[in-house]
């Protein structure tokens, strides 16, 4: 048994854990300290020894990607927070910054020092206000105790932050979208090459990291990259969120270290629903492919979970008993990309189009046989062909889905219809549904 | 532009402390869009016009970011704006049921807004509280773990001008153009309200680890 390991969120259960008091209490700004006490290449040598991974959903290393950075050309260079958590299945950044604001100031300023960035954003989305109270109140307390301004701690570092508020859209998760959101437009993504460590916001040198990424840099300065280090796998260490959704009977978020299963989380969630067994989930969010009952030993890492044809991605994990129809579990996440599509790219803004209309008339009774081949064509058509993973990840669960699930679809059509009851799903009991038939 | 001169003089100061955030100020964009939004409760054309004057742009080039985003409203809309989460997780955990409640006991569709000018409904997408589900938003405050029976009470009392109390948030649901205003980075103080964190933020910490349950 894997044991659980609450590092950023072993004080969220204290009263008012969002003030910088509560968190001074507990040690808070005591690991900034000792960073800036430090050369910048010796914070980022720590970081980098601790095997930090980016936690925001492509697992790249945190210490090579601020390697990317050009050398100092004497002009700005920017760090820019990626708050805007949306991908379906994924809720562990906003419960931080609700609980804990100031882990993540702590972190902002040492990945600044560490990167020799003066000035910082916080791009959180605009749909969480209470989030958006407990941060600009965070702030407000982090610049009148000398924590951001001028000569921090007496350091000579100098940092502003901003937080900027996003107008809902998914696609602004996206580092280059998020960008151009940052810069006053439409958030659409841009094209790689050239590198936003190179040429980001404004067109200078920018890091783009998520929340948890961030707020994890206060542990490993604070304690070593050793103790960091000795969590998880060999290619992915530390810990991290699990946030167990849906089915089981205490969702919730579990930080453990990488390589914990499934069947240990749900275990840790109190089982699933009396009397249900479980049918397909989602490893890293909505943009992952759906695994089921034969993966349930799955170590929880980039690579294992890669190995196995999906993505670790958010750890955004979705658990869904046998009462859940695949099928219109599917139609509606595909409705949700066609939805955030930015319509910048042909395949991904037809496509998912399509996609809906054929989903839909499937899960209606209304398709036919060959809508299933179809389905994958349309797939195959957007896969790769857009600026972004936008229109890829709306593929994921589809072509998994048929893989797993194929006996599932034909039934929609050779039935006619929908061989489930949606009100057995539900968490709350509605008149008329069958009670669970263990 | 129709604002009134003492409008214009508040939206004017807040400008400028918007402006003064951002290295360029054409990044100010959003902020403004918000910021017009809690003078008038959506976008207006004169809204449009000052974020226009104020950035240096053109009003086309203010519209086209608009209409980008979701939360920025093209026409006047509700005081109270409830969305119900449909995105999948949601959806097959109750979302659906809450959301045909809602639809029927309010009498309005998707983006449509009560005669009395008090709700606006919206189907939203996933709002980073799955743990939570099913989850209905009122102004962007969480709802957390909803019924049908819940929801119709919520927007009753709404409707009948009590406060309601969010899950995790404030001690009372603010209007939507108050809430714009902290959008638009404008604090109103009550920040130290509501809870650290909700029963699922500590699952993991409450947990023994060794529970059983039926994993397959």
């Amino acid at each position: 048994m894997t044991a659980l390991t609450p590092v950023l969120s072993s004080r969220w259960a204290e009263p008012r854990s969002w003030t910088l008091e509560t968190y001074e209490s507990g040690g808070g700004y005591v690991a900034l300290a000792k960073a800036l006490k430090s050369a910048p290449a010796d914070v980022i040598r720590v970081v980098k020894d601790s095997g930090l991974r980016g936690r925001g959903g492509a697992g790249f290393a945190t210490a090579a990607k601020w390697g990317y950075l050009p050398p100092d050309d004497g002009g700005p260079r920017y760090l820019v927070v990626n708050a805007d958590e949306s991908e379906p299945g994924t809720c562990k950044d906003v419960p931080l910054l609700m609980a804990s604001p100031h882990l993540l100031l702590e972190g902002l300023v040492i990945a600044a020092y560490a990167t020799g960035v003066r000035q910082a954003f916080i791009y959180l989305r605009g749909e969480v206000v209470h989030v958006h109270r407990r941060l600009l109140q965070a702030l407000d307390e982090a610049r009148a105790k000398g924590y951001l301004g001028r000569n921090i701690l007496g350091s000579g570092l100098d940092l502003e932050v901003t937080l900027h508020a996003g107008a809902g859209a998914y696609i602004c998760g996206e580092e280059t979208a998020l960008l151009s959101s940052l810069e006053g437009y439409r958030g659409q993504p841009r094209l790689r090459p050239p590198y936003p460590a190179v040429s980001g916001l404004y067109s200078r040198p920018t890091i783009i990291n998520n929340v948890e990424t961030i707020a994890s840099l206060p542990g490993i300065l604070g304690r070593g990259a050793a103790w960091f280090a000795s969590m998880g796998t060999r290619d992915a260490k530390g810990h991290a969120f699990f946030s167990l959704s849906g089915h089981v009977n205490r969702p919730g978020q579990y930080e453990a270290p990488f390589g914990i299963t499934l069947r240990e989380l749900i275990q840790a969630a109190g089982g699933m629903r009396p009397g249900r067994r479980l049918k397909f989930w989602t490893p890293g969010g909505s943009s992952s492919e759906l695994l089921t009952v034969k993966h349930l030993d799955v170590p929880l890492d980039h690579e294992s979970v890669g190995a196995v044809g999906s993505q670790l991605g958010t750890r955004g994990i979705q658990v869904f008993d046998d009462t859940a129809c695949v099928v219109r579990a599917v139609a509606r996440w595909t409705d949700f990309y066609r939805h955030e599509s930015c319509g910048k790219c042909t395949p991904c803004r037809e496509g998912t189009f399509w996609l809906t209309q054929v989903l839909d008339r499937i899960e209606k009774g209304k398709g036919t046989r060959a809508d299933l081949d179809r389905l994958l064509e349309t797939c195959t058509s957007i896969r790769g062909r857009s600026l972004c993973a936008l229109g890829d990840g709306a593929t994921m669960t589809i072509v998994s889905s048929l893989e797993h699930f194929k006996a599932e679809y034909a039934a929609h059509i050779d039935g006619h219809g929908c061989p489930f009851d949606p009100r057995q799903t539900a968490l709350f009991s509605s008149p008329g549904a069958k009670e669970a038939d263990a | 532009m129709t604002y009134s001169d003492e409008a214009r003089a508040r939206l004017d100061k807040d400008a400028q402390r918007i402006l003064a955030r951002y290295p360029m100020k054409r990044s100010a964009i959003l902020p403004l869009l918000h910021l017009v939004q809690s003078e008038e409760g959506f976008v207006s054309p004169d809204g449009i016009a000052f974020c226009a004057e104020t950035l240096d742009v053109g009003t086309a080039e203010v519209s086209a970011v608009a209409t980008f985003y979701t939360q920025l409203r093209r026409r006047p809309a509700g005081e109270y704006h409830v969305g119900v989460c449909t995105n999948t997780l949601c959806a097959l955990m109750g979302g659906d049921a809450i959301w045909e409640a809602l639809r029927d006991h309010v009498g309005v569709d998707h983006h449509g807004t009560t005669r009395d000018g008090k709700i606006t409904l919206e189907r939203l997408e996933c709002n980073a509280a799955c743990d939570y589900a099913p989850v209905v938003m009122v102004n962007w405050e969480y709802f957390d773990n909803q019924t049908p029976e819940s929801v119709k009470e919520l927007v009753d009392d709404l409707r009948a001008g009590k406060d309601v109390t969010p899950t995790r948030g404030a001690d009372k649901v603010c209007t939507f153009k108050e809430v714009s205003r902290i959008l638009a980075g404008f604090g109103d103080g009550r920040a130290n309200e509501g809870p650290s964190a909700g029963p699922a933020s500590l699952a993991g910490l409450e947990t023994d680890g060794g529970r059983k349950g039926a994993a397959s």
